[in-house]
Protein backbone atom coordinates (compact mmCIF):
# COMPACT_ATOMS: atom_id res chain seq x y z
CA UNK A 1 0.00 0.00 0.00
CA UNK A 2 1.74 3.03 -1.47
CA UNK A 3 1.72 6.29 1.61
CA UNK A 4 -1.19 9.08 1.57
CA UNK A 5 1.81 11.18 2.36
CA UNK A 6 5.37 10.51 1.76
CA UNK A 7 8.14 13.10 3.26
CA UNK A 8 11.79 12.62 1.86
CA UNK A 9 14.75 14.42 3.39
CA UNK A 10 12.54 17.51 3.60
CA UNK A 11 14.67 20.70 4.15
CA UNK A 12 13.19 24.25 4.67
CA UNK A 13 15.53 27.39 4.17
CA UNK A 14 15.02 31.06 4.77
CA UNK A 15 18.30 32.74 3.43
CA UNK A 16 21.28 30.66 5.16
CA UNK A 17 18.80 29.06 7.67
CA UNK A 18 17.71 25.84 7.70
CA UNK A 19 14.41 25.80 9.95
CA UNK A 20 13.91 22.16 8.74
CA UNK A 21 16.73 19.97 7.94
CA UNK A 22 16.31 16.60 6.28
CA UNK A 23 13.09 15.34 7.69
CA UNK A 24 11.53 12.34 6.70
CA UNK A 25 8.57 10.15 7.07
CA UNK A 26 5.24 8.33 5.84
CA UNK A 27 1.50 8.27 6.50
CA UNK A 28 -0.51 5.50 5.24
CA UNK A 29 -3.99 6.31 4.60
CA UNK A 30 -5.90 6.15 8.06
CA UNK A 31 -2.70 6.28 10.14
CA UNK A 32 -1.80 8.92 12.76
CA UNK A 33 1.35 10.79 13.20
CA UNK A 34 2.20 13.34 15.32
CA UNK A 35 4.87 15.77 15.05
CA UNK A 36 5.97 17.03 18.58
CA UNK A 37 8.39 19.58 19.50
CA UNK A 38 9.19 23.08 21.18
CA UNK A 39 8.45 26.53 19.18
CA UNK A 40 10.74 26.90 16.45
CA UNK A 41 11.44 23.50 16.31
CA UNK A 42 10.33 23.46 12.50
CA UNK A 43 7.01 21.70 12.82
CA UNK A 44 4.49 24.20 11.53
CA UNK A 45 7.04 24.88 8.59
CA UNK A 46 6.89 21.29 7.52
CA UNK A 47 2.89 21.49 7.85
CA UNK A 48 2.98 24.64 5.31
CA UNK A 49 5.59 22.83 3.50
CA UNK A 50 3.62 19.68 2.87
CA UNK A 51 0.49 22.30 1.70
CA UNK A 52 3.11 23.87 -0.57
CA UNK A 53 2.24 26.92 1.47
CA UNK A 54 5.65 28.49 2.59
CA UNK A 55 5.85 32.41 3.07
CA UNK A 56 7.68 34.39 0.61
CA UNK A 57 11.17 33.91 0.37
CA UNK A 58 10.79 30.18 2.53
CA UNK A 59 12.19 27.92 0.48
CA UNK A 60 12.05 23.40 0.43
CA UNK A 61 13.65 20.89 -1.10
CA UNK A 62 13.80 17.21 -0.93
CA UNK A 63 10.43 15.37 -1.67
CA UNK A 64 6.89 15.86 -0.46
CA UNK A 65 4.65 12.91 -2.04
CA UNK A 66 0.93 13.94 -1.30
CA UNK A 67 -1.31 11.67 -2.36
CA UNK A 68 1.05 10.39 -5.59
CA UNK A 69 1.50 14.40 -6.56
CA UNK A 70 5.17 15.75 -5.52
CA UNK A 71 4.53 19.28 -3.83
CA UNK A 72 7.73 20.21 -3.68
CA UNK A 73 8.16 23.22 -6.80
CA UNK A 74 5.03 22.27 -7.97
CA UNK A 75 3.16 25.22 -9.54
CA UNK A 76 0.06 27.04 -8.14
CA UNK A 77 -2.21 25.48 -10.40
CA UNK A 78 -0.95 22.03 -9.26
CA UNK A 79 -1.47 22.09 -5.72
CA UNK A 80 -4.72 24.21 -5.44
CA UNK A 81 -6.87 20.88 -6.59
CA UNK A 82 -4.95 19.43 -4.31
CA UNK A 83 -5.20 21.27 -0.96
CA UNK A 84 -8.50 20.35 0.99
CA UNK A 85 -8.50 17.23 -1.41
CA UNK A 86 -5.82 15.29 -0.49
CA UNK A 87 -5.25 17.02 2.67
CA UNK A 88 -6.79 20.10 5.22
CA UNK A 89 -5.59 21.96 7.95
CA UNK A 90 -6.53 23.09 11.55
CA UNK A 91 -5.08 26.10 12.55
CA UNK A 92 -3.63 27.09 16.62
CA UNK A 93 -6.08 30.18 16.63
CA UNK A 94 -9.43 29.86 15.43
CA UNK A 95 -9.79 33.25 15.72
CA UNK A 96 -7.37 34.38 13.10
CA UNK A 97 -7.72 31.62 11.01
CA UNK A 98 -11.17 32.52 10.35
CA UNK A 99 -12.12 35.79 8.27
CA UNK A 100 -13.30 38.38 10.33
CA UNK A 101 -15.92 39.65 8.31
CA UNK A 102 -17.12 36.73 6.51
CA UNK A 103 -20.27 35.21 8.56
CA UNK A 104 -19.11 30.82 9.26
CA UNK A 105 -21.86 29.80 7.57
CA UNK A 106 -20.68 30.90 4.54
CA UNK A 107 -17.07 30.41 5.42
CA UNK A 108 -17.84 26.56 5.76
CA UNK A 109 -20.09 26.37 2.84
CA UNK A 110 -17.25 28.05 -0.16
CA UNK A 111 -14.91 24.48 -0.08
CA UNK A 112 -18.37 22.34 -0.03
CA UNK A 113 -19.73 25.01 -3.37
CA UNK A 114 -16.19 25.00 -4.68
CA UNK A 115 -15.98 20.66 -4.73
CA UNK A 116 -19.44 20.56 -6.64
CA UNK A 117 -18.28 22.64 -9.11
CA UNK A 118 -15.11 21.18 -9.79
CA UNK A 119 -16.95 17.71 -9.75
CA UNK A 120 -18.87 19.55 -12.31
CA UNK A 121 -22.07 19.79 -10.30
CA UNK A 122 -24.38 22.99 -8.74
CA UNK A 123 -25.76 22.91 -5.34
CA UNK A 124 -28.54 24.76 -4.93
CA UNK A 125 -28.76 27.18 -1.77
CA UNK A 126 -30.70 24.78 0.24
CA UNK A 127 -28.43 22.01 -0.10
CA UNK A 128 -25.73 24.12 0.33
CA UNK A 129 -27.67 25.78 3.65
CA UNK A 130 -28.12 21.31 5.17
CA UNK A 131 -24.83 20.72 4.19
CA UNK A 132 -23.63 23.04 6.46
CA UNK A 133 -26.01 22.52 9.07
CA UNK A 134 -25.19 18.69 8.70
CA UNK A 135 -21.51 19.44 9.41
CA UNK A 136 -22.08 21.72 12.24
CA UNK A 137 -24.27 18.88 14.20
CA UNK A 138 -20.98 16.73 13.26
CA UNK A 139 -19.03 18.48 15.44
CA UNK A 140 -21.15 19.30 18.36
CA UNK A 141 -21.81 22.86 18.10
CA UNK A 142 -25.16 24.20 19.33
CA UNK A 143 -27.71 25.96 17.72
CA UNK A 144 -26.43 25.27 14.17
CA UNK A 145 -28.51 27.68 12.78
CA UNK A 146 -27.57 30.88 14.94
CA UNK A 147 -23.89 29.76 14.40
CA UNK A 148 -23.97 29.81 10.77
CA UNK A 149 -25.15 33.60 10.86
CA UNK A 150 -22.61 34.60 13.56
CA UNK A 151 -19.06 36.22 12.89
CA UNK A 152 -16.33 34.92 14.37
CA UNK A 153 -15.79 37.14 17.10
CA UNK A 154 -19.51 36.44 18.36
CA UNK A 155 -18.10 32.69 19.09
CA UNK A 156 -15.96 31.53 21.65
CA UNK A 157 -12.83 29.65 21.39
CA UNK A 158 -14.03 26.26 20.98
CA UNK A 159 -17.31 27.33 18.99
CA UNK A 160 -14.84 28.68 16.88
CA UNK A 161 -12.43 25.60 16.53
CA UNK A 162 -15.03 23.04 16.08
CA UNK A 163 -16.07 25.54 13.06
CA UNK A 164 -12.76 25.16 11.72
CA UNK A 165 -12.88 21.43 12.18
CA UNK A 166 -16.26 22.04 10.35
CA UNK A 167 -14.69 23.79 7.75
CA UNK A 168 -11.63 21.16 7.32
CA UNK A 169 -14.26 18.40 6.88
CA UNK A 170 -16.35 19.93 4.35
CA UNK A 171 -13.18 19.77 1.99
CA UNK A 172 -13.45 16.24 2.80
CA UNK A 173 -9.52 15.71 2.94
CA UNK A 174 -7.98 12.16 2.92
CA UNK A 175 -5.36 13.39 5.41
CA UNK A 176 -6.45 16.30 8.36
CA UNK A 177 -3.45 18.77 9.61
CA UNK A 178 -3.72 19.53 13.02
CA UNK A 179 -1.62 22.73 13.64
CA UNK A 180 -1.38 22.78 17.91
CA UNK A 181 -5.33 22.77 17.71
CA UNK A 182 -5.79 22.82 21.36
CA UNK A 183 -3.00 25.12 22.36
CA UNK A 184 -5.10 28.39 22.35
CA UNK A 185 -8.07 26.50 24.29
CA UNK A 186 -8.21 26.02 28.05
CA UNK A 187 -7.53 22.72 29.35
CA UNK A 188 -11.70 21.40 30.11
CA UNK A 189 -12.36 22.69 25.91
CA UNK A 190 -8.98 21.00 24.46
CA UNK A 191 -10.41 17.47 26.44
CA UNK A 192 -12.98 18.12 24.19
CA UNK A 193 -11.72 19.26 20.72
CA UNK A 194 -9.37 16.19 21.19
CA UNK A 195 -12.57 13.84 22.13
CA UNK A 196 -13.84 15.44 18.93
CA UNK A 197 -10.94 15.36 16.71
CA UNK A 198 -10.64 11.69 17.54
CA UNK A 199 -14.35 10.86 16.70
CA UNK A 200 -14.08 12.46 13.33
CA UNK A 201 -10.97 10.89 12.25
CA UNK A 202 -12.09 7.65 13.04
CA UNK A 203 -15.36 8.23 11.76
CA UNK A 204 -13.96 9.29 7.98
CA UNK A 205 -11.03 7.16 7.77
CA UNK A 206 -9.02 10.07 7.51
CA UNK A 207 -5.08 9.91 8.40
CA UNK A 208 -4.02 12.60 11.11
CA UNK A 209 -0.93 14.60 11.10
CA UNK A 210 -1.07 15.83 14.49
CA UNK A 211 1.35 18.65 15.58
CA UNK A 212 2.02 19.60 18.88
CA UNK A 213 4.17 20.95 21.51
CA UNK A 214 2.54 18.71 24.76
CA UNK A 215 3.94 15.29 24.79
CA UNK A 216 0.39 13.63 26.72
CA UNK A 217 -1.71 15.69 24.75
CA UNK A 218 -0.19 14.41 21.39
CA UNK A 219 0.58 10.85 22.54
CA UNK A 220 -3.11 10.85 23.55
CA UNK A 221 -4.30 11.02 19.76
CA UNK A 222 -2.03 9.56 17.59
CA UNK A 223 -0.20 5.72 16.65
CA UNK A 224 3.35 6.88 15.46
CA UNK A 225 5.45 10.02 16.85
CA UNK A 226 8.86 11.92 15.26
CA UNK A 227 9.96 14.25 17.44
CA UNK A 228 11.55 17.20 16.12
CA UNK A 229 14.10 19.38 17.68
CA UNK A 230 16.13 22.45 16.22
CA UNK A 231 14.62 21.32 12.46
CA UNK A 232 15.94 18.08 12.87
CA UNK A 233 14.20 14.83 13.69
CA UNK A 234 15.89 13.15 16.86
CA UNK A 235 13.64 10.04 17.27
CA UNK A 236 10.46 8.46 15.19
CA UNK A 237 9.04 5.07 15.91
CA UNK A 238 5.30 4.33 17.66
CA UNK A 239 4.30 5.85 20.83
CA UNK A 240 4.38 3.12 23.36
CA UNK A 241 8.24 2.71 22.45
CA UNK A 242 9.14 6.14 22.46
CA UNK A 243 7.13 6.65 26.13
CA UNK A 244 8.59 3.49 27.59
CA UNK A 245 12.51 3.73 26.55
CA UNK A 246 13.20 7.08 24.65
CA UNK A 247 16.87 6.66 22.69
CA UNK A 248 17.61 10.34 22.41
CA UNK A 249 18.41 12.43 25.35
CA UNK A 250 16.18 15.63 24.26
CA UNK A 251 12.44 13.05 23.99
CA UNK A 252 13.96 11.40 27.38
CA UNK A 253 14.03 15.25 28.70
CA UNK A 254 10.36 15.42 27.23
CA UNK A 255 8.76 11.78 28.73
CA UNK A 256 10.72 13.08 32.46
CA UNK A 257 8.70 16.69 32.41
CA UNK A 258 5.79 14.85 31.70
CA UNK A 259 6.11 12.79 34.63
CA UNK A 260 7.04 15.51 36.90
CA UNK A 261 4.50 17.59 35.59
CA UNK A 262 2.23 14.65 36.54
CA UNK A 263 3.67 13.29 39.84
CA UNK A 264 3.13 17.35 40.77
CA UNK A 265 -0.69 17.72 40.21
CA UNK A 266 -1.06 14.45 41.84
CA UNK A 267 1.01 15.21 44.80
CA UNK A 268 -1.28 18.27 45.49
CA UNK A 269 -4.47 16.60 45.02
CA UNK B 1 -23.20 60.52 -5.14
CA UNK B 2 -21.75 57.39 -5.78
CA UNK B 3 -19.92 57.94 -2.64
CA UNK B 4 -23.06 58.79 -0.18
CA UNK B 5 -24.79 55.48 -1.46
CA UNK B 6 -21.65 53.42 -0.40
CA UNK B 7 -21.82 55.24 3.27
CA UNK B 8 -25.60 54.42 3.59
CA UNK B 9 -25.22 50.90 2.83
CA UNK B 10 -22.59 50.86 5.26
CA UNK B 11 -24.09 52.28 7.84
CA UNK B 12 -27.40 50.75 7.33
CA UNK B 13 -25.13 47.38 7.10
CA UNK B 14 -23.78 48.18 10.81
CA UNK B 15 -27.21 47.76 12.63
CA UNK B 16 -27.86 48.66 15.70
CA UNK B 17 -24.66 51.00 16.16
CA UNK B 18 -25.05 55.07 15.19
CA UNK B 19 -23.05 57.59 14.36
CA UNK B 20 -23.82 60.62 15.16
CA UNK B 21 -21.05 62.34 13.33
CA UNK B 22 -21.97 59.97 10.35
CA UNK B 23 -25.83 61.14 10.41
CA UNK B 24 -24.72 64.89 10.52
CA UNK B 25 -22.46 64.30 7.63
CA UNK B 26 -25.08 62.19 5.23
CA UNK B 27 -27.23 65.14 6.48
CA UNK B 28 -24.80 67.93 4.95
CA UNK B 29 -24.25 65.62 2.04
CA UNK B 30 -27.88 64.71 1.25
CA UNK B 31 -28.61 68.63 1.31
CA UNK B 32 -26.20 69.15 -1.77
CA UNK B 33 -27.27 66.24 -3.22
CA UNK B 34 -30.97 66.99 -2.91
CA UNK B 35 -29.56 70.52 -4.31
CA UNK B 36 -27.96 68.95 -6.86
CA UNK B 37 -30.88 67.19 -8.06
CA UNK B 38 -33.38 70.01 -7.96
CA UNK B 39 -31.34 72.05 -10.59
CA UNK B 40 -31.99 69.16 -13.00
CA UNK B 41 -35.35 70.64 -13.09
CA UNK B 42 -35.67 74.17 -11.65
CA UNK B 43 -33.51 76.41 -10.46
CA UNK B 44 -35.16 80.29 -8.97
CA UNK B 45 -33.79 82.16 -12.21
CA UNK B 46 -31.97 80.76 -15.49
CA UNK B 47 -28.52 80.77 -15.05
CA UNK B 48 -27.98 82.62 -18.19
CA UNK B 49 -30.17 85.23 -16.67
CA UNK B 50 -29.13 89.14 -16.74
CA UNK B 51 -31.95 90.48 -15.41
CA UNK B 52 -30.79 91.21 -12.20
CA UNK B 53 -28.87 94.68 -11.43
CA UNK B 54 -25.50 93.93 -11.17
CA UNK B 55 -23.85 93.38 -7.52
CA UNK B 56 -27.06 93.68 -5.94
CA UNK B 57 -26.99 92.70 -1.59
CA UNK B 58 -29.09 89.47 -0.89
CA UNK B 59 -32.67 90.48 -0.70
CA UNK B 60 -36.14 88.45 -1.07
CA UNK B 61 -35.49 88.10 -4.98
CA UNK B 62 -31.96 87.42 -5.42
CA UNK B 63 -31.40 85.68 -1.33
CA UNK B 64 -27.19 85.80 -2.20
CA UNK B 65 -27.71 88.44 -4.42
CA UNK B 66 -26.08 89.03 -7.79
CA UNK B 67 -23.06 88.62 -9.35
CA UNK B 68 -21.19 91.19 -11.52
CA UNK B 69 -23.20 90.19 -14.44
CA UNK B 70 -26.40 90.47 -12.79
CA UNK B 71 -26.93 86.90 -12.20
CA UNK B 72 -28.70 85.33 -9.62
CA UNK B 73 -26.05 83.81 -7.22
CA UNK B 74 -28.03 81.27 -5.37
CA UNK B 75 -28.71 80.14 -9.07
CA UNK B 76 -24.85 79.48 -9.42
CA UNK B 77 -24.11 78.30 -6.13
CA UNK B 78 -26.94 75.39 -6.80
CA UNK B 79 -25.87 74.26 -9.99
CA UNK B 80 -22.09 74.59 -8.37
CA UNK B 81 -23.29 71.83 -6.13
CA UNK B 82 -24.02 69.32 -9.24
CA UNK B 83 -20.59 70.25 -10.39
CA UNK B 84 -19.22 69.81 -7.04
CA UNK B 85 -20.64 66.22 -6.79
CA UNK B 86 -20.02 65.21 -10.21
CA UNK B 87 -16.40 66.39 -10.10
CA UNK B 88 -15.80 64.23 -6.70
CA UNK B 89 -17.55 61.13 -7.76
CA UNK B 90 -15.87 61.31 -11.31
CA UNK B 91 -12.70 62.15 -9.97
CA UNK B 92 -13.29 58.92 -6.90
CA UNK B 93 -14.62 56.64 -9.74
CA UNK B 94 -11.66 57.15 -11.51
CA UNK B 95 -9.07 56.91 -8.42
CA UNK B 96 -10.73 53.82 -7.05
CA UNK B 97 -10.92 51.94 -10.56
CA UNK B 98 -7.67 52.54 -11.19
CA UNK B 99 -5.70 52.65 -7.71
CA UNK B 100 -7.55 49.72 -6.28
CA UNK B 101 -6.39 47.61 -9.54
CA UNK B 102 -2.73 48.65 -9.13
CA UNK B 103 -2.71 48.53 -5.35
CA UNK B 104 -3.80 44.84 -5.23
CA UNK B 105 -1.06 44.39 -8.66
CA UNK B 106 1.60 45.44 -6.15
CA UNK B 107 0.64 43.51 -3.27
CA UNK B 108 0.70 40.42 -5.50
CA UNK B 109 3.76 41.28 -7.76
CA UNK B 110 7.14 39.78 -7.19
CA UNK B 111 9.24 41.98 -5.19
CA UNK B 112 11.22 43.59 -7.72
CA UNK B 113 7.62 44.78 -9.47
CA UNK B 114 6.55 45.84 -6.61
CA UNK B 115 9.43 47.87 -5.52
CA UNK B 116 9.05 49.49 -8.70
CA UNK B 117 5.28 50.29 -8.40
CA UNK B 118 5.65 51.67 -5.09
CA UNK B 119 8.56 53.80 -6.56
CA UNK B 120 6.28 54.98 -9.14
CA UNK B 121 3.33 55.61 -6.64
CA UNK B 122 5.22 57.94 -4.73
CA UNK B 123 6.68 59.98 -7.72
CA UNK B 124 2.97 60.25 -8.69
CA UNK B 125 1.76 61.36 -4.89
CA UNK B 126 4.97 63.90 -4.94
CA UNK B 127 4.01 65.31 -8.46
CA UNK B 128 1.73 68.57 -7.72
CA UNK B 129 -1.63 67.83 -8.79
CA UNK B 130 -1.61 71.60 -9.61
CA UNK B 131 1.26 70.72 -12.67
CA UNK B 132 -0.78 67.56 -13.38
CA UNK B 133 -4.26 69.40 -13.84
CA UNK B 134 -2.27 71.95 -16.47
CA UNK B 135 -0.52 68.90 -18.23
CA UNK B 136 -4.15 66.87 -18.93
CA UNK B 137 -5.55 70.65 -19.99
CA UNK B 138 -2.81 71.06 -22.40
CA UNK B 139 -3.03 67.26 -23.69
CA UNK B 140 -6.96 67.97 -23.99
CA UNK B 141 -6.82 71.18 -25.61
CA UNK B 142 -8.53 73.22 -23.36
CA UNK B 143 -10.07 73.23 -19.63
CA UNK B 144 -13.18 71.63 -19.28
CA UNK B 145 -15.04 69.85 -16.77
CA UNK B 146 -13.44 66.42 -17.98
CA UNK B 147 -9.86 67.50 -17.57
CA UNK B 148 -10.85 68.91 -14.31
CA UNK B 149 -12.18 65.29 -13.49
CA UNK B 150 -9.12 63.43 -15.27
CA UNK B 151 -6.16 64.98 -13.31
CA UNK B 152 -8.36 64.47 -9.93
CA UNK B 153 -8.70 60.95 -10.27
CA UNK B 154 -5.00 60.24 -11.68
CA UNK B 155 -3.78 62.21 -8.57
CA UNK B 156 -6.34 60.70 -6.37
CA UNK B 157 -5.50 57.22 -8.09
CA UNK B 158 -2.16 57.00 -6.49
CA UNK B 159 -2.59 57.52 -3.13
CA UNK B 160 -5.63 55.08 -3.32
CA UNK B 161 -3.55 52.27 -4.49
CA UNK B 162 -0.76 53.06 -2.12
CA UNK B 163 -2.98 53.00 0.62
CA UNK B 164 -4.48 49.71 -1.46
CA UNK B 165 -1.26 47.93 -1.35
CA UNK B 166 -0.45 48.68 2.64
CA UNK B 167 -3.87 47.50 3.54
CA UNK B 168 -4.12 44.43 0.94
CA UNK B 169 -0.29 43.18 2.32
CA UNK B 170 -1.76 43.58 6.15
CA UNK B 171 -4.85 41.31 5.24
CA UNK B 172 -2.55 38.98 3.23
CA UNK B 173 -0.74 37.93 5.82
CA UNK B 174 -3.25 37.00 8.36
CA UNK B 175 -3.88 33.24 9.12
CA UNK B 176 -7.16 33.20 7.62
CA UNK B 177 -5.96 33.83 4.12
CA UNK B 178 -3.36 30.84 4.96
CA UNK B 179 -6.28 28.87 6.17
CA UNK B 180 -8.72 29.43 3.39
CA UNK B 181 -5.84 28.51 0.69
CA UNK B 182 -5.28 25.27 2.64
CA UNK B 183 -8.89 24.53 1.75
CA UNK B 184 -7.84 24.66 -1.98
CA UNK B 185 -8.65 28.21 -2.52
CA UNK B 186 -7.55 29.63 -6.06
CA UNK B 187 -5.57 33.79 -5.77
CA UNK B 188 -8.51 35.49 -7.80
CA UNK B 189 -10.86 33.93 -5.19
CA UNK B 190 -9.16 34.92 -2.07
CA UNK B 191 -9.09 38.52 -4.01
CA UNK B 192 -12.81 38.58 -4.09
CA UNK B 193 -13.88 36.70 -1.19
CA UNK B 194 -11.18 37.66 1.19
CA UNK B 195 -8.83 40.66 1.14
CA UNK B 196 -11.81 43.22 -0.99
CA UNK B 197 -13.98 43.04 1.88
CA UNK B 198 -11.47 43.24 4.37
CA UNK B 199 -9.58 46.17 2.99
CA UNK B 200 -13.41 47.85 1.82
CA UNK B 201 -14.29 49.49 4.78
CA UNK B 202 -10.57 51.56 5.10
CA UNK B 203 -10.70 52.19 1.27
CA UNK B 204 -14.70 53.83 1.92
CA UNK B 205 -13.26 56.24 4.40
CA UNK B 206 -10.57 57.21 2.47
CA UNK B 207 -13.12 57.52 -0.49
CA UNK B 208 -15.07 60.11 1.69
CA UNK B 209 -11.79 61.78 2.69
CA UNK B 210 -10.73 62.19 -0.94
CA UNK B 211 -14.10 62.81 -2.22
CA UNK B 212 -13.82 66.26 0.07
CA UNK B 213 -10.23 66.85 -1.06
CA UNK B 214 -11.19 66.68 -4.80
CA UNK B 215 -13.89 69.06 -4.18
CA UNK B 216 -11.82 71.71 -2.70
CA UNK B 217 -8.90 71.13 -5.64
CA UNK B 218 -11.56 71.33 -7.92
CA UNK B 219 -12.42 74.55 -6.73
CA UNK B 220 -9.00 75.62 -6.64
CA UNK B 221 -8.21 74.38 -10.22
CA UNK B 222 -11.44 76.85 -11.56
CA UNK B 223 -10.05 79.36 -9.28
CA UNK B 224 -6.91 79.07 -11.11
CA UNK B 225 -8.94 78.71 -14.74
CA UNK B 226 -8.23 74.90 -15.06
CA UNK B 227 -11.22 73.64 -14.27
CA UNK B 228 -15.02 74.25 -15.13
CA UNK B 229 -14.96 77.04 -17.89
CA UNK B 230 -18.05 79.25 -17.74
CA UNK B 231 -21.19 79.14 -18.59
CA UNK B 232 -21.02 76.55 -15.94
CA UNK B 233 -21.20 77.67 -12.03
CA UNK B 234 -17.98 76.05 -10.30
CA UNK B 235 -17.37 77.35 -6.52
CA UNK B 236 -13.85 78.14 -7.18
CA UNK B 237 -14.90 79.94 -10.54
CA UNK B 238 -17.80 81.94 -8.26
CA UNK B 239 -14.79 82.94 -6.04
CA UNK B 240 -12.27 84.52 -8.88
CA UNK B 241 -15.31 86.16 -10.24
CA UNK B 242 -15.74 87.95 -6.42
CA UNK B 243 -12.36 88.37 -6.30
CA UNK B 244 -12.53 91.78 -7.32
CA UNK B 245 -15.33 93.08 -5.10
CA UNK B 246 -15.25 91.06 -1.75
CA UNK B 247 -14.86 94.58 -0.25
CA UNK B 248 -17.79 96.07 -2.21
CA UNK B 249 -19.93 92.99 -2.02
CA UNK B 250 -18.59 90.16 0.10
CA UNK B 251 -21.79 87.67 -0.13
CA UNK B 252 -20.50 86.69 -3.84
CA UNK B 253 -17.63 85.45 -2.00
CA UNK B 254 -19.05 84.49 0.85
CA UNK B 255 -22.15 82.68 -0.49
CA UNK B 256 -20.01 80.06 -2.49
CA UNK B 257 -17.58 79.45 0.40
CA UNK B 258 -20.32 78.38 3.13
CA UNK B 259 -21.36 75.81 0.09
CA UNK B 260 -18.08 74.32 -0.22
CA UNK B 261 -17.36 73.83 3.25
CA UNK B 262 -20.84 72.72 4.07
CA UNK B 263 -20.12 69.80 1.55
CA UNK B 264 -16.34 69.27 2.47
CA UNK B 265 -17.14 69.00 6.42
CA UNK B 266 -19.82 66.98 5.38
CA UNK B 267 -17.85 64.23 3.39
CA UNK B 268 -15.27 64.23 6.12
CA UNK B 269 -17.81 63.63 9.11
CA UNK B 270 -18.89 60.85 6.61
CA UNK B 271 -15.43 59.47 6.34
CA UNK B 272 -15.13 59.55 10.17
CA UNK B 273 -18.61 58.57 10.96
CA UNK B 274 -17.97 54.98 8.90
CA UNK B 275 -14.33 54.43 10.46
CA UNK B 276 -16.88 54.43 13.77
CA UNK B 277 -19.12 51.81 12.86
CA UNK B 278 -16.48 50.29 10.88
CA UNK B 279 -16.21 46.64 10.18
CA UNK B 280 -18.61 44.25 12.36
CA UNK B 281 -15.62 42.97 14.98
CA UNK B 282 -15.92 46.70 15.85
CA UNK B 283 -19.11 47.08 16.76
CA UNK B 284 -19.29 44.54 20.00
CA UNK B 285 -16.93 47.00 21.68
CA UNK B 286 -18.90 50.30 21.39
Amino acid sequence: MSALLSVQSLTVRTGALELVSKVSFEIEPGARMGLIGESGSGKSMTALAVMGLLPARVHSSGSVLLDGKEVVGAPERTLVPLRGNAAAVVFQEPLTALDPLMKVGRQVAEPLIRRARRNGEKLARREVRREVRRLFEEVSLPEPDRVSHSYPHQLSGGQRQRVALAMALSCRPKLLIADEPTTALDVTIQAEILGLLDRLVRDHGMALLFIGHDLPVVASVVDQMTVLRQGVAVEQGPVGQILREPRHAYTQELVDAARTFDAALEGSA
Amino acid sequence: MSTARDGGSVSAAAGRKRSPTLIVGLILVGIHVAVALLTLVWTPYEPSDTSGSRLEAPSWEHPAGTDRLGRDLLTQIMIGSRIALAVGSGAIGIGALIGVTFGLLAAFATRLLDDALAALLDILIAFPTLLLAMLVVAAQGGASLGSAVLALGIAISAIVARLTRIVSKRVLSQDYITASRTSGTSWPAVVFRHVLPNIWPTLVVNFALQFGLAVIAEASLSYLGLGTPPPNASWGRLLLEAQGTVLTAPVGAIAPGIALVMLVLGMNFVADGLRDVGDPTRRRTR
